[in-house]
Order: C-alpha cells, then sequence, then structure tokens
C-alpha cells in the first residue's frame, strides 16, 4: 500500500513527491486517486500496471502536461503545480519516441541545448557525448526516419539526457521494441541511469521489465498504488491478490481462514483440505482468502516435505518439457490450473498424465490474501 | 549462388523466363484497371484535355487569311509590308479574285474581323470594298454582250466550259422534275486545258452556286470576273478558239479580235476605297498571311507586328501586361491573408476535441453550402457605400456620412470578398496535415525547454509546412483564375486578366487573343509551379 505519507520533510528522500494527487478528466471518474508517493534522489522507480491504470497520467502530471485536480506535486521540496513544463528541466522520453522528424539526428539532441541559449561549441561537444553515451556516435547527420527503432529509442534517450535533467520521465520507452532489442536497452538505460545518477520515473505494464530494471516499482490498479516495493519484494510478499496476480506466475486456491495465530493460520479449502499459511491481508476467523503459491516453491519430492507440513493430493494432467525447466499441470484440491515448475536436473521426476502425487510447500511460502471480489 | 545461375534469367516452374509469366499474370490485373479508369479517361480527355489542345492551337492559328485570301497572300509573297508605296497591279487582280468568291461565300466579313484585332479600320475596309467588288468588270460583260448577245446567256456559258456528259446528265436531271440534287459540275477537258484560268474561276463560280446559293450554274449568269478572265486569256492568246468547235470558236475569236481594254483592278480598287492606294491594308493582309502567327501572343503582351518589327502597342492600348501584374499581385494577397486567417483555424480544427471540432467544421464548410453568386453579393451588400458595414461605422460615429468607405468596386472589394470565398481552400489541406502531427511532438519540445513559441515555431511550424504549401499552390491557383467575383467586386481596377478572357470570348469573340491570354496564363502557373518545386518541392505538398 501506499507507504510515504506527506509528513515527511523534504530531503534527499523526497526528491519527488506526489501528495494526496486526485486526477479527473471529465469531472466524474477519478483518474488517479490519493496518490500519495516519494522518490528519493538516484532511484529507479517503476509504475507498473495494466493499461487504463493512470500510469501516464501521474507522469504527465509530474511533467506539466497535465495539471492535479487536487493535491501537490513537489520537486525539490518545491511545489511544482503552477510551473510550465519547460521551466520543470524534466527529462523525458515518450512511447512513439517523438523525435522531430525534419531535423537531423544531431539537430534534434541541440535543441534543448539551443532553447537554453548553450553556445555552440559547447552544445557540439554535449550532443557528441550524449551520442557517444548511448553508441550512437556516428549517426549525426541521418534523419530520424532513417533510424531503426532501436536506434530511435537510443537517440531518445539521448535527447532526454543532453540537457542533464536531474529527473527522467520515461514512458513505456521499449513499447515497440522487439524482445530482444528490449532487454538489450533494458540494460542500457539502466547502466546510464546509474552511471549518471539521475532520477528515473518509468512506466511500463510489462512486468519483467519493471523486476529487472527498476530499485522499487509501484504497481498501479484502478488509480491507486496497489504495492510500492522493491522488486524481490514485489515477487515474493505481493501485499495483496492483485499484486500476487499480476508479478509473475502465481497458483490460486480459495478457501476460508478457521484458525489464526500470530505468523500462521490454517485455511481451510474450498475442497474441504486444510492448510497452513502466512496471514498478510486476512485478520479474523471465518475471512474468505485467496491462497498464493508460486510454482516454482510447490515441492513434489516426499524426502524434502518439512516434518508436519501439509500436504495436498494432486492429479497430472499435463507435462511439459521446457528445456531449462518441467512444467506440470495438475488438479489440486478442484482446481485444475495449478501449475508447479521444476529444475531440469537429472535425478528430477518427470510426471506423467494420470498419476497421482503429493504436492507440499513451506507455510511461509504460502500466503493468505484477501480474497478478490464476488469469489 | 555461382555466377552462372545468378546470370541466367530466372524461369518459372514451365520453364517460361520468370519475368514473362510475372507480365502474363499482371496483364490481367492492369487490363481490369485500365477498364476501371476508362470513363474518367475518357471524360477527362474530351472535357480536359481537348479543350487545352484547341486553346493552345487557336492562340496561334491564323489560316483564315491564307484560306480566304489565297491568291493575294500568293501575289504578297513578293512583296515588303515595310516599303512606302503598294503592292503591284497582281496583288490588286489576285485580291479582287479572292474577294469576289469570299463574298458570294460571305467569309470577306469574319476575315474583316480577325484583321480587325491587329489594325482598326480592316473590317469596314473589307465590307465596303466587298460590296464593289462584285461590280468590277460590269463594263467587260456589257462589252462581251455587244460583241454578241449569246453572252448575256447563261447556257452559252455552260456549253462552253461544261463537261459534255454533265451537261447530259444535268438535262436528264432537270427533265425528271426533280428539285433537289443537281448532278455536281464538271468542266469540260478542252475547256480547263485551253482556257485554264477562264476555267479554274468559272469552276469556282458553278460550284459557289450550286452549293452555297443552291442554285443551278445553267440559269445564273456568271460573274463579271468570269468575263474579265475570259476576255484577258483569249486576248493573250488568240489560238486558244481553236481548240474550240462552231460557234465557240467564232465568238472566241471575235473577242480576240475585238481587242477590248484590260480591266484595271488599281483604279477598281482606289474608286472603292483610297486607302488600298497606301501600303498600309496591304501590309496587314501580308503580317498575318502566314497559317500559324504569333501576333495573339504578342497582342496578349501589348506588343504588336509593325513593318518595322514587332513593337509595344499605343499606350492607351497596352492592359494586359498590367492585368497579368495585377492578376498575381491580388492573388498572391489573397493567398497569403487566407494563410494568416486559416492556420489558427485549422489549427483549433486539429486540434480541438471531435465534438467542437465537427463543430468548427460544419462552419468551415458552410459556404460551399451556398452558391458562390449569392456569397459575392452578400458581400456587396456588406461592403457597398449605402451598405452594412458602413452604416454601422457611421452608426458608431467612427467615419461621417460623407466619408463612407469605399470597399467595392476596386481591389479591396476584390479581395475581401475572394479572401473569404477562398479559406476553405487554405483551412481543408492545412487542417488534414496538423491532424496527422502527433500531440507528442510539441509535448516532447517543452520538455526539453522550449517555450509555446518556439516550441510551436521551431517544430509545430515546419511540420505543417506541407500543408502551408498544399493551402497556398491550391489557393493561388485558384484564384489566378477567378472570374465572377472580381467582375462583381472588383469595379474597373479590380478586375483580373481572366475577366478580360471572358470579354473576348463572350463579347468581342476574339477567341485567338483570349487563347493567347488563357495560354499564358497556363504558363504562368507552369512557370510558378516550377518556382515552387525548387523551393518548396512539390513532394513536400501534403493534403493528408
Ligand atoms: N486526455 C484524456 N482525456 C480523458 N481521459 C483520459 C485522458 N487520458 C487518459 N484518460 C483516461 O484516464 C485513464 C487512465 O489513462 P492513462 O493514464 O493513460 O493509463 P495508463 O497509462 O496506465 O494506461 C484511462 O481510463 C483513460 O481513458
Ligand atoms: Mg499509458
Amino acid at each position: 500500500m501506499a507507504e510515504t505519507g506527506p509528513l515527511k520533510l523534504a530531503g534527499t528522500d523526497d526528491f519527488v513527491v506526489f501528495d494526496g494527487v486526485q486526477k479527473s478528466y471529465d469531472g466524474i471518474t477519478l483518474v488517479v486517486k490519493d496518490l500519495n508517493l516519494s522518490v528519493p534522489k538516484g532511484e529507479f522507480l517503476t509504475m507498473l500496471g495494466p493499461s487504463g491504470s493512470g500510469k501516464t497520467t501521474c507522469l504527465m502530471m509530474l511533467a506539466g502536461f497535465e495539471t492535479a485536480t487536487s493535491g501537490e506535486i513537489r520537486l525539490k521540496g518545491r511545489n511544482i503545480n503552477t510551473v510550465p513544463p519547460h521551466k520543470r528541466g524534466i527529462g523525458m522520453v515518450f512511447q512513439n519516441y517523438a523525435l522531430f522528424p525534419h531535423m537531423s539526428v544531431a539537430e534534434n539532441l541541440a535543441f534543448p541545448l539551443e532553447v537554453r541559449k548553450i553556445g555552440k561549441s559547447e552544445r557540439e561537444a554535449k550532443v557528441q557525448r550524449a551520442l557517444d553515451m548511448v553508441q550512437m556516435g556516428e549517426f549525426g547527420g541521418r534523419r530520424p526516419a532513417q533510424l531503426s527503432g532501436g536506434q530511435q529509442q537510443r537517440i531518445a534517450l539521448a535527447r532526454a539526457l543532453v540537457f542533464e535533467p536531474e529527473l527522467v520521465l520515461m514512458d513505456e520507452p521499449l513499447g515497440a521494441l522487439d524482445k530482444q532489442l528490449r532487454e538489450q536497452m533494458q540494460f542500457e538505460i539502466t547502466r546510464i541511469a546509474h552511471d549518471l545518477g539521475i532520477t528515473v520515473v518509468y512506466v511500463t505494464h510489462d512486468q519483467t521489465e519493471a523486476l529487472t530494471m527498476s530499485d522499487r516499482v509501484a504497481v498501479f490498479n484502478d488509480g491507486r498504488i496497489q504495492q510500492l516495493a522493491s522488486p524481490s519484494d514485489l515477487y515474493e510478499h505481493p501485499a495483496n491478490s492483485f499484486v500476487a496476480q499480476f508479478i509473475g506466475e502465481n497458483n490460486r486456491l480459495m478457501g476460508t481462514v478457521t484458525r489464526i495465530d500470530g505468523g500462521t493460520c490454517i485455511v481451510r479449502l474450498d475442497s474441504g483440505d486444510e492448510i497452513d499459511a502466512k496471514p498478510i491481508n486476512v485478520s479474523k476467523v471465518g475471512d474468505r482468502t485467496q491462497i498464493s503459491i508460486r510454482p516454482e516453491r510447490v515441492e513434489t519430492n516426499k524426502d524434502r516435505f518439512r516434518q508436519g507440513a501439509h500436504t495436498l493430493q494432486a492429479e497430472v494432467l499435463e507435462f511439459i518439457y521446457m528445456g531449462d525447466i518441467f512444467r506440470t499441470r495438475l488438479r489440486v484440491a478442484g482446481h485444475d490450473d495449478f501449475v508447479i515448475k521444476t529444475r531440469n536436473a537429472p535425478d528430477q521426476i518427470r510426471h506423467q498424465p494420470g498419476t497421482r502425487i503429493e504436492v507440499g510447500w513451506l507455510p511461509e511460502d504460502c500466503r493468505a490474501l484477501d480474497a478478490p471480489q464476488g469469489t | 549462388m555461382t555466377d552462372h545461375t545468378a546470370s541466367a534469367a530466372a524461369l518459372s516452374a514451365d520453364g517460361m523466363p520468370l519475368k514473362r509469366s510475372l507480365n502474363r499474370a499482371l496483364r490481367r490485373q492492369k487490363l481490369r484497371a485500365f477498364v476501371l479508369i476508362a470513363p474518367l479517361l475518357v471524360f477527362v480527355l474530351f472535357t480536359f484535355l481537348a479543350p487545352i489542345g484547341d486553346m493552345l492551337f487557336r492562340s496561334v492559328e491564323n489560316q483564315i487569311v491564307s484560306e480566304t485570301l489565297p491568291r493575294t497572300v500568293k501575289a504578297l509573297a513578293d512583296w515588303d509590308p515595310a516599303s512606302d508605296a503598294p503592292p503591284g497591279e497582281a496583288a490588286f487582280r489576285a485580291l479582287g479574285h479572292d474577294l469576289v468568291i469570299a463574298v458570294e461565300r460571305k467569309t470577306h466579313t469574319r476575315l474583316g474581323s480577325r484583321l480587325n484585332y491587329e489594325a482598326s479600320g480592316m473590317s469596314s475596309l473589307l465590307r465596303s470594298t466587298g460590296r464593289d467588288v462584285e461590280d468590277i468588270g460590269e463594263d467587260v460583260s456589257a462589252a462581251l454582250g455587244a460583241l454578241d448577245p449569246a453572252w448575256t446567256e447563261a447556257a452559252t456559258w455552260v456549253d462552253l466550259l461544261a463537261d459534255p456528259a454533265w451537261i447530259a446528265e444535268q438535262a436528264a436531271w432537270s427533265a425528271s422534275g426533280n428539285r433537289s440534287g443537281e448532278p455536281a459540275f464538271r468542266l469540260s477537258d478542252t475547256a480547263s486545258s485551253a482556257l485554264p484560268d477562264t476555267a479554274e474561276i468559272y469552276g469556282s463560280f458553278a460550284r459557289i452556286t450550286q452549293q452555297e446559293n443552291d442554285r443551278s450554274p445553267t440559269r445564273q449568269d456568271p460573274w463579271h470576273l468570269v468575263a474579265i478572265t475570259l476576255v484577258e486569256e483569249i486576248t493573250a492568246t488568240p489560238s486558244a478558239a481553236q481548240a474550240f468547235q462552231g460557234d465557240h470558236a467564232l465568238r472566241l475569236a471575235a473577242i480576240a479580235q475585238a481587242d477590248l481594254p484590260a480591266t484595271d483592278f488599281v483604279a477598281a480598287f482606289g474608286a472603292s476605297n483610297d486607302r488600298w492606294a497606301t501600303p498600309t491594308p496591304w501590309a496587314v493582309i501580308a503580317m498575318y498571311s502566314a497559317p500559324y502567327t504569333p501576333g495573339y501572343f504578342l497582342n496578349a503582351v501589348d506588343l504588336g507586328k509593325t513593318p518595322d518589327g514587332i513593337a509595344p502597342r499605343p499606350v492607351e492600348e497596352q492592359v494586359y501586361i498590367l492585368l497579368f501584374l495585377r492578376t498575381m499581385w491580388l492573388s498572391l494577397t489573397i493567398t497569403g491573408l487566407c494563410l494568416l486567417l486559416g492556420y489558427p483555424v485549422a489549427w483549433l480544427l486539429a486540434n480541438l476535441p471531435s465534438r467542437q471540432a465537427n463543430l468548427l467544421m460544419i462552419l468551415v464548410l458552410l459556404p460551399f453550402w451556398t452558391s458562390l453568386l449569392v456569397r459575392t453579393s452578400a458581400w456587396k451588400v456588406l461592403l457597398q457605400r449605402q451598405g452594412v458595414i458602413n452604416d454601422v461605422l457611421v452608426w458608431i460615429g467612427l467615419i461621417s456620412d460623407d466619408g463612407r468607405l469605399v470597399m467595392i468596386n476596386n481591389q479591396l472589394g476584390t479581395i475581401i470578398a475572394m479572401t473569404h470565398i477562398l479559406l476553405p481552400f487554405m483551412i481543408l489541406p492545412l487542417y488534414s496535415v496538423m491532424k496527422t502531427i502527433p500531440g507528442t511532438y510539441m509535448r516532447a519540445a517543452k520538455s526539453l525547454g522550449a517555450n509555446d513559441w518556439s516550441a510551436f515555431w521551431r517544430v509545430y511550424f515546419p511540420q505543417s509546412v506541407p500543408g502551408i504549401a498544399a493551402g497556398s499552390i491550391l489557393v493561388f491557383i485558384l484564384a489566378i483564375g477567378y472570374y465572377i467575383t472580381p467582375e462583381l467586386m472588383g469595379g474597373a481596377r479590380g478586375v483580373f486578366i481572366s475577366n478580360r478572357i471572358a470579354y473576348h470570348i463572350g463579347t468581342s469573340l476574339n477567341w485567338g487573343l483570349a487563347a493567347a491570354l488563357g495560354t499564358i496564363l497556363l504558363l504562368v502557373v507552369l512557370v510558378l509551379y516550377w518556382v515552387y518545386d525548387r523551393f518548396v518541392g512539390v513532394k513536400n505538398v501534403k493534403f493528408g
């Protein structure tokens, strides 16, 4: 959930602050609902969420192209609600690159320097340095239309950095690239961001991108931040069923809490089986809950089951060989979309469809979350 | 791939060269495409290319002189139009011949109008001499009749000069009682070889009598010109009489012996109009005798041919250069105004939410739903001295009642009304180009530190240039050929070249000059287009 309260003092921890920000385009629905977020200097923060969850809107408010309906946005402790975009000094990379088609690459890069009235020789040096930084030193004379998508992406990045902003916003900058190029660019962007020590607010709907690039990820849904945490926390300790479902692969079992004490609880599944789980956002006996277990945390080798751990009977429905791992689909407690992933090792059993096995897990890998609406 | 296979022509599966089988496959498609455009192609051919071709042709075409006065043109070939004496007797005689025929065909008035474009007075001169020329040689006919009354009979002439076979056919036709379809006249071989000049002129007479006047040569007295020619020919070669038999030989010999005086065409023309004694009318005929002439074009740029070469027209006749310049200048002004007024509107259209944009679009298109004439008349009502605008200005006291502004019947009227009428042609191309410029460019520019103005000027404006180019060329080319609005709003000083073209087509009927003016206008547009291509680049023109 939202971590940062409005009471924190401005400092390096509060380079960018959203303070109770709301946004409505039409005066009827709130697209961003009570956003509180603070980004420390030098952080790589990613806004991750499904399409329409309000990520772009947040970024646009920060850049100054949209005004917050209420609340305050602060940059370096200063309220910037009324500062026009061109005075904010924020670098920005757009999804479709927005390279000016009538200028050459070098002219594109020189543009922010020219409007800042930087002298010609210094301008040229900076442009060349920025081009070299994205390994596009040779391409200054070309027109954007003469570049491939990946090259345009690099130029857009260089242009957003050439005037040395402290804060750079990127709105799905890799959305139009193919997978391999995307991975390469992910690496480059993080490398450059760390080298320059800039603060980055990055928007994506691709969870892998978010996990691999970010210091922290803010998961958006329905205009709210669902969880703000480091990638590993997000993956391993999802705070609610939306995050668990949105990040990574996840097995779900529905049930009701029958006993709860401290760090563990007992959940009676709808099939009647009982299991141990770690209570995350269930509070009392009788709560409906969604059990969440990552496929790679499910154990099938009886020797490795912990003493006294609950296990469930399962029937193998499908076995898929994927090279580095095996992916086995099971019917567990009435759900037949239960998936387990096992490492391809010589001693690993390849379960044949139709066989019956026993599955188990550590109680701390099995999280009792809120039950989504209507279940 | 080895060199061998790379250089050999690629073959398709059935061993045919790939290129050929591809062409074969494409032929059907091409044929279908052609059939689809064929109606339009035919339409364009007949309604656009053919008229333009006709216009180009008419602007230089001048066959009327050589067709109407073929003998005169030939006789004047050796005469120098710059000389200060009229040509020799032969030219007068040739013009006499040509005019008799032209008068019979009633083509001499058209020739008069044509030559009048080049030198005023030619029309009346030809008309008055046309009336007199038929009487030249009256005395010769009378002398012949005195010599032998048979010469006053049409039948004598027919018998002398017509093919006997034709005479028989004609008699049979006459006996049959038919009212129409008399056999076409044919000359006899004897006459043609013995009396070639007489035969030729009589042949013309017979043909014109039959075809143009729908009469029979057997019942019509020949022109005096035939008598003149016969007398002169037989006097010059009396032996020609021996080719004929019986009465004809005797009658012809009698003429040869009578030694009748030759007809003096010079005196006859002088008697009709003393201007024929000066070189001027002859020079006009000689200068415009070629079947193709630059005369219309010279006229269209205020020049004219004189015996001493090409020279400017008299100052009071110089209108066209001024009109061309004014047309260019006003069209440019109108284009500039349209751009100034249209650009912000197009920008709004492209950037407003679609509901408001649609409403605005309807407002922009509204003028298209009312007739051009109605809109122009509305401007008249607004702008005239007692019009709405002047009334309002007087009422609020900005101008006095005597100081009412003159906004109509001058260039201002033309500019105001045409800017309004042509505005949509600027807005629409601008709009369709602006529609394709994503808003992110402006945002990107601002995020890079540009203020609103430099974001617009450095990023948005250059991308809208293709729309400006398209709109400007559209408006300019439409304006340059505009006609109704300048006619109604422009008064004397606000009219365009097209008004003059319309005048020559509709009123003065000088189509050649109208065609030359139109051709120059077309050329000017093409040259401008070329210049425009050099500087803006036609590939930069985008309509969407
Ligand atoms: N300019 C706008 N006018 C009206 N509604 C908008 C506008 N931009 C975005 N929205 C709406 O706001 C919501 C959030 O949009 P956005 O911030 O673009 O989401 P995301 O970037 O997460 O996909 C969507 O429902 C979208 O329809
Ligand atoms: Mg978005």
